[in-house]
């Protein structure tokens, strides 16, 4: 199989669509923190978090989409904890970041350890099934790649449209862009700062959360220690990629996507000559690099990383 | 009305004050996942301390535990003090691991006092260069370090891999893929008969010394904590703020490789991909408690490290999972990040329609 015929083949783009599905949960859910000034660098503990809380949700009996319903609200709840910290507090966004991470981390590894004390293999749920929607399914080529993908990556593509016409159509977009901008002049419209970045940070956070979920409830059916494995790190990079746009964001995503499933792919081919680290570490260095790229030109959110304190210009 | 605005001056009891009472409330935090678990929380709470200050053997081990955490606070303290967010120690700490498992396996052969400097030194260097490239591409292309650094924490840990099952396998080693043992002469010495508590704790000590008095004393440390509290006004006062974040970088990644060397040459022998369990990252909670100080990485270190000892103690004794340590390192945080808010800003009441 030469590279050519990797690329024209439909379970290739459809590997790239289920690569790329956690991510386009994680890059919006930044994307959205971001836009409203506050650096979330908890992603990769909330996705820990969300991975764990979905699962242990349907593990407990829940249904799969209330499964998804626990792990965006265990997603904002760690999210609410940075907002409180960086919000109002004004503490350091990377710090408190790095602290959520490491919280939303501990608590699920403890609380998946406390609850299966002794398993040799990990118990499995019924996941997320492909949809396999009668006819559209049947279709040459977009059949295989886009209609038989579980409901999740659906979901994840829906939420790129939904976060791009609020931010972009609706009054509430239009204050969250402003409050990532210029705070003070939010402030003099009197809407609440706090009010706005709080709601943002819960809200991303949550989708955040649903990334990680997508891990143990679609891409696998069981949760492992570490298996978020920088996930989240490469969303940050991919925020600042996209330029803080969903639709770019969905691109970033789908490239990377594509990059990691061609890189498994380019593997088998060549796995005899090339140690297989050498793909492993691929997606990370592909992310730096992507980072230098767009970094001299990137067009920060004016107030990114800036607290903001009432009653102080 | 209420207000928030900062104090005129922390006086030093809250900045002495605050980073212990927030080490002190995160450990008694613990006690509500230690309760969820169902176990009994006095029996665990003695169950840590007996961990920690029950026999010589169990204080040497904690002692052991928090050397190379001296060695990694060090490290986000020299990078925060500039505002350089290294989050890559635990990168730089497998770099510099590497480079003594490279140096020290028999490719050089001589006595101790030649052999470990050599050792340290290629250590450091291997960890400088970890941070030198997210510093390098921070100043010249705007790339920043908190992503860089935290992805090459990842390509460095697969790099570390593939050296063990290529070059640096050992072909003794059954199969497994570690490196080949440091060669006594490289080997740090013990401090204790018995013990496994390493010089590495002296190098770490003295490491925290010469940083203290370079933060504190010296021409580099006044420039290197002007950029950190204002890039701008340093810049406009002739300070090379590129020059400063770079060399802040390389003795930040030096150190934390030599938590490497520390961990290899002092502890285990040789190197495999298990040789930290997370100390980078621990290290951004040590310095944190430390309030940045470099003397207080030496006791913030010592409290991580019992609060990991004590834990592992627990945990064998009650079957309450370890994770339990993982989950007050990471309150500890956010508490002291809190209580450092107390100690900057008071909340005081206006009347309504003055502010």
């Amino acid at each position: 199989m030469d590279i050519l015929q990797i690329l024209i083949s439909d379970s290739f783009w459809a590997a790239a669509l289920r690569i790329a599905t956690p991510l386009i949960f994680g890059v919006l859910g930044a994307l959205i923190c971001e836009r409203s000034g506050v650096l979330n660098l908890g992603i990769e503990g909330i996705f820990a978090a969300g991975a764990m809380a979905g699962w242990m949700a349907v593990w407990l009996g829940a249904g799969l989409w209330g499964g998804l319903l626990v792990a965006a609200m265990v997603g904002g709840f760690f999210g609410l904890i940075h907002a409180i910290l960086t919000v109002p507090l004004g503490l350091s966004q990377h710090v408190s970041g790095l602290g959520v991470t490491m919280l939303a981390t501990s608590v699920s590894y403890f609380t998946y350890r406390t609850a299966l004390p002794q398993v040799s293999s990990p118990p499995k749920i019924e996941p997320f099934q492909p949809l396999d929607i009668p006819v559209l399914s049947e279709l040459p080529f977009i059949g295989p790649v886009l209609f038989q993908q579980t409901a999740m990556t659906w979901l994840a593509l829906f939420m790129v449209a939904l976060v791009w016409w609020v931010l972009n159509r609706t009054p509430l977009g239009l204050a969250i862009r402003a409050v990532g901008d210029n705070p003070d002049a939010v402030d003099a419209q009197g809407l609440s700062v706090y009010g706005l970045r709080i709601g943002a940070i819960v809200a991303g956070s949550a989708l955040m959360a649903l990334g990680g979920a997508f891990l143990t409830m679609s891409a696998f059916d069981s949760f492992f220690f570490g298996m978020v494995n920088g996930r989240g790190w490469i969303c940050i990079a991919l925020v600042i990629f996209a330029s803080w746009r969903p639709g770019k964001a969905l691109l970033g995503a789908l490239l990377f996507g594509a990059f990691d499933a061609f890189q498994v792919r380019l593997q088998t081919e060549v796995g005899a000559f090339v140690p297989s680290q050498v793909f492993l570490m691929a997606p990370y260095v592909l992310s730096i690099f992507a980072l230098v790229i767009v970094a001299r030109r990137a067009e920060y959110p004016g107030a990114l990383l800036k607290p903001w304190f009432k009653g102080q210009r | 009305m209420i207000r928030i605005e900062p104090r005129e001056a922390p006086s030093r009891w809250w900045t002495i004050g605050v980073p212990m009472a927030s080490a002190l409330l995160a450990l008694l935090l613990a006690a509500i996942p230690l309760m969820a678990a169902g176990a009994n929380v006095f029996e665990a709470y003695a169950h840590m301390a007996k961990g920690i200050f029950g026999s010589t053997f169990a204080f040497t081990e904690m002692l052991t535990r928090a050397t190379p955490l001296i060695f990694t606070g060090l490290a986000a303290t020299l990078a925060f003090r500039a505002k350089l967010w290294n989050i890559g120690a635990e990168g730089q700490l497998y770099l510099g691991a590497m480079a003594a498992v490279t140096v020290g396996t028999g490719l050089i052969d001589a006595p101790s006092l030649i052999l470990i400097p050599i050792i340290l030194l290629a250590g450091a260097a291997a960890g400088a260069a970890g941070m030198a490239g997210p510093a390098y591409l921070k100043t010249r292309f705007g790339a920043d370090e908190v992503v860089t650094t935290l992805l090459l924490n990842f390509i460095i840990l697969i790099f570390l891999q593939m050296m063990l099952e290529g070059p640096l396998k050992d072909p003794m080693g059954m199969g497994w893929p570690q490196s080949e043992p440091i060669v006594d002469n490289g080997i740090l010495p013990q401090l204790m008969p018995r013990m496994r508590l390493h010089a590495g704790l002296i190098i770490a000590l003295v490491a925290a010394a010469i940083a203290h008095v370079m933060l504190s004393n010296s021409v580099w440390g006044f420039k290197l904590r002007a950029v950190g509290e204002n890039a701008a006004a340093a810049l406009h006062a002739g300070i090379g703020v590129k020059r400063t974040m770079m060399s802040a970088a390389i003795v930040s990644g030096a150190v934390a490789g030599i938590a490497g060397v520390s961990e290899v040459a002092g502890l285990r022998g040789y190197l495999t991909t298990d040789l930290s369990p997370g100390f980078g990252y621990t290290g951004i909670v040590v310095a944190m408690l430390a309030g940045l100080s470099p003397i207080g990485v030496v006791i913030s270190a010592v409290f991580i490290a019992s609060v990991f000892v004590g834990a592992d103690t627990m945990s064998r004794a009650m079957g309450v999972s370890s994770y339990l340590a993982d989950l007050v390192v990471a309150l500890s945080l956010i508490c002291v990040l809190i209580g450092g808010f107390i100690a900057r800003y008071r909340i005081t009441r206006t009347n309504k329609g003055d502010a």
